[in-house]
C-alpha cells in the first residue's frame, strides 16, 4: 500500500493513468484489469454484515484499523464494479480516520466513471463510499 | 415464397421507425439500439403530439364540468375507453378502468376483491414466472385474510408445470393470478387453458398482459379471464397510465378500492353512495392527458399493419436467438416452444451488470438484473439475466449490432 503518498496524490496517480487511454475500451480493460488483480476477499469475510447490497451486483467490504490507520479490503461478484473498488482501496486505504473524512474522491468524475457512482441502486458504489467514510467515522471516535 | 416477397415488399421498416423519433439519437456517440422494449416501448410521434396537443388546447378536468373544454377533454378521455374496449375485445366499456398501470391493477384487485370474496384458508395460485407486481399484492392480501398463497412450478426451459397447476387447483382455490407472458423468459403462457381449469374449480382468473398487449391481439372475451391488467407505456404508450379490465358482474361486486371524488354517488357525513362503473374505480382526477395520447397510440396501431408486425417480430426473434448463441459460452435462460418479444441469457463467465455496461458503452439498451422477478431468479440458481427484448421498430442489423457488442463484452471480460 501507498501510505507514503497523500490520497490526493494517488487520485492524481490514477487520473494520469486514465489520461494515457483515448478510447472507452482502454479505460475500460485497465479497470476490468484491476478488477481481476484485486486480492480476492477471504470466504469468511463474505458474511451478511460485510454486504453493501446493490440491486444487481453484491460488494463485500471489510475495515481493519492498525497503527492509527484504516486498511480496506473488498470484493465484488461484478468486475467493472471490482476494478472501481480496486481504485477505492489504492486511495483511501492505509490512511487515518481524518484523511479518509477529508478525502472528496473526485478522480470517480475526472476519469469519467461518475455514471457508476450514479446507479447506486444497481452496484452499490456509492453505498460503498459512504460505508468507508461510516468506518473513518466510528474507529475516530473510538481512538479519541 | 411469394408470401415472403410481399412481406418484405410491404413492411417498410424505415418508415415504421421515422415514426419513432427517440430511435435517432446518438448514446456514446453511437447510434442507439434500443433493446428494453419490455421495461418500456417507445412512442409514436402521433402519442407525443397528442400530449402537446391536449395540453396546448383542451385542458380541462372531465366529466363534471359543463363548459366546452371539459366536454372536449371528457370526450378524448372516454373515447379511448371505448378503443381500450375494441382493443381487448372487451363485452362493454364499463369493464374498461384506467388505472396508473399493470401494478396498480393488481393492487386494485387484490386490494377491492380480496377484500369482498377472500376468507382465512382460501388459496391464491400463482406462478414462478411473474413479476414481483404479481406476487407482492397477493401476499399482502393473504397475509391480512389468512389465506394461503400458492405457487405453479415450472421446467427447466421456463414452462409451467400443467400437472402440479391442476394438481393445486381445489374448492379452496379462489384466484389464479398468472402472467400472459413472462417478462424475464418471454414464455407464453396458455392462460385460456389456466382459465377454464381455474374455472372449472370454481376460482376467478386474473391476467398480467403488460407483455402479452405488446405482442398479441388480445380478446378477453375469448380467453374468458375474469380480469385482465395491462399498461399503456409497453405498448408503445405514455407512462402512467394503465388499464384493468373486469367481468362486470364482479367489478359491481367488488367494493371501491379508493375514495374521494369521481368515485361517489352521493356524499353525506352518516352515508356515501358510489358511482356506478367504471368510475367507482376511479377515484379524484385521473391521468386525463396520458389517457387521452394512450387513445393516439391505439389509433396508430390500427393504422400499421399488425399481422406484418407479428411476423417480423417473429423472425427477429428467432433470429436474435440463434445469433446470440453464437457469440459462444452463451446460456439461455428461457427456452420454452411458446415465446415472445424476449432472449434472455448468460454470458458464462461473466456478471450481467458487467455485460450491460459494456453494451452501453456500445450504445446497445438491454436491461440487467433480476428483472423483478427475483423467485425466477433463485429458482435458476442466478443473479440476473442479460435480457435483449424487441419491439416492431428493431432490425436485424440492430442484432447484429448487438451480436458484435457480445462479442466485445465477452473479450474484455472474460
Amino acid at each position: 500500500m501507498s501510505v507514503s503518498k497523500t490520497i490526493e496524490e494517488v487520485e492524481q496517480e490514477i487520473v494520469e493513468d486514465f489520461s494515457l487511454f483515448d478510447t472507452w475500451e482502454e479505460k475500460y480493460e485497465y479497470i476490468i484489469d484491476m478488477g481481476k488483480k484485486l486480492q480476492p476477499l477471504d470466504d469468511v469475510h463474505k458474511k451478511e454484515e460485510n454486504i453493501i447490497k446493490g440491486c444487481q451486483s453484491t460488494v463485500w467490504l471489510v475495515a481493519d484499523y492498525r497503527d492509527g490507520k484504516i486498511h480496506f479490503s473488498a470484493d465484488s461478484d461484478a468486475v467493472i464494479v471490482k476494478g472501481l473498488i480496486s481504485m477505492l482501496i489504492r486511495v483511501l486505504s492505509g490512511h487515518t480516520p481524518a484523511e479518509i473524512l477529508d478525502a472528496k474522491i473526485e478522480f470517480i468524475n475526472t476519469i469519467g466513471m461518475m455514471q457508476h457512482l450514479a446507479q447506486t441502486r444497481s452496484n452499490g458504489l456509492l453505498s460503498m463510499i459512504k460505508q468507508m467514510k461510516n468506518y473513518a467515522l466510528a474507529y475516530q471516535a473510538v481512538s479519541s | 415464397m411469394e408470401a415472403v416477397t410481399n412481406t418484405i415488399q410491404t413492411f417498410d421498416i424505415a418508415s415504421l421507425r421515422s415514426e419513432f423519433p427517440v430511435l435517432n439519437v446518438q448514446v456514446n456517440n453511437k447510434p442507439l439500439v434500443y433493446l428494453d422494449n419490455a421495461a418500456t416501448a417507445q412512442k409514436p410521434k402521433a402519442v407525443i403530439e397528442s400530449l402537446e396537443e391536449y395540453y396546448r388546447n383542451y385542458n380541462a378536468n372531465i366529466h363534471r364540468g359543463i363548459h366546452s373544454l371539459a366536454e372536449k377533454a371528457t370526450a378524448a378521455y372516454e373515447a379511448t375507453r371505448t378503443q381500450v374496449q375494441h382493443f381487448l375485445n372487451a363485452g362493454s366499456r364499463e369493464e374498461i378502468i384506467f388505472t396508473r398501470g399493470t401494478t396498480e391493477s393488481v393492487n386494485l384487485v387484490a386490494a377491492a376483491w380480496g377484500k369482498q370474496f377472500l376468507n382465512e384458508g382460501d388459496e391464491v395460485i400463482i406462478s414462478t414466472m411473474e413479476h414481483h407486481s404479481n406476487i407482492v399484492p397477493w401476499q399482502i392480501i393473504c397475509e391480512e385474510k389468512k389465506a394461503i398463497l400458492k405457487v405453479i412450478p415450472i421446467s427447466d426451459e421456463g414452462e409451467l408445470d400443467m400437472d402440479a397447476y391442476h394438481q393445486l387447483l381445489s374448492p379452496k382455490t379462489k384466484m389464479v393470478a398468472v402472467t400472459h407472458i413472462s417478462n424475464s423468459l418471454g414464455t407464453i403462457n396458455p392462460v385460456k387453458e389456466i382459465t377454464a381449469a381455474a374455472h372449472k374449480a370454481g376460482a376467478v382468473v386474473l391476467i398480467d398482459g403488460a407483455q402479452s398487449t405488446p405482442h398479441m391481439t388480445i380478446n378477453v372475451q375469448d380467453l374468458d379471464c375474469d380480469f385482465f391488467a395491462f399498461s399503456a407505456h409497453k405498448v408503445y404508450g405514455p407512462t402512467g397510465a394503465g388499464v384493468l379490465y373486469g367481468k362486470k358482474a364482479l367489478l359491481e361486486a367488488m367494493p371501491p378500492y379508493q375514495g374521494g371524488g369521481e368515485m361517489i354517488g352521493g356524499v353525506t357525513f352518516e352515508k356515501t353512495t358510489y358511482n356506478e362503473l367504471p368510475y367507482k374505480f376511479e377515484a379524484g382526477t385521473p391521468n386525463i392527458a396520458d389517457v387521452i395520447a394512450f387513445g393516439a397510440t391505439l389509433s396508430f396501431l390500427k393504422s400499421v399493419d399488425l399481422k406484418l408486425i407479428r411476423e417480423h417480430e417473429k423472425a427477429l426473434l428467432q433470429y436474435a436467438t440463434e445469433q446470440i448463441q453464437s457469440v459462444g459460452d452463451i446460456r439461455l435462460i428461457g427456452t420454452a416452444k411458446q415465446k415472445a418479444g424476449v432472449v434472455s441469457f448468460l454470458i458464462e463467465g461473466a456478471h450481467p451488470q458487467d455485460v450491460g455496461v459494456l453494451l452501453d458503452q456500445q450504445g446497445i439498451a438491454v436491461r440487467t438484473g433480476h428483472h423483478c422477478t427475483q423467485p425466477l431468479m433463485d429458482r435458476f440458481g442466478i443473479p440476473g439475466t442479460v435480457r435483449a427484448s424487441f419491439a416492431m421498430y428493431n432490425t436485424f442489423e440492430e442484432v447484429d449490432r448487438l451480436v458484435a457488442g457480445l462479442q466485445k463484452a465477452k473479450k474484455m471480460l472474460i
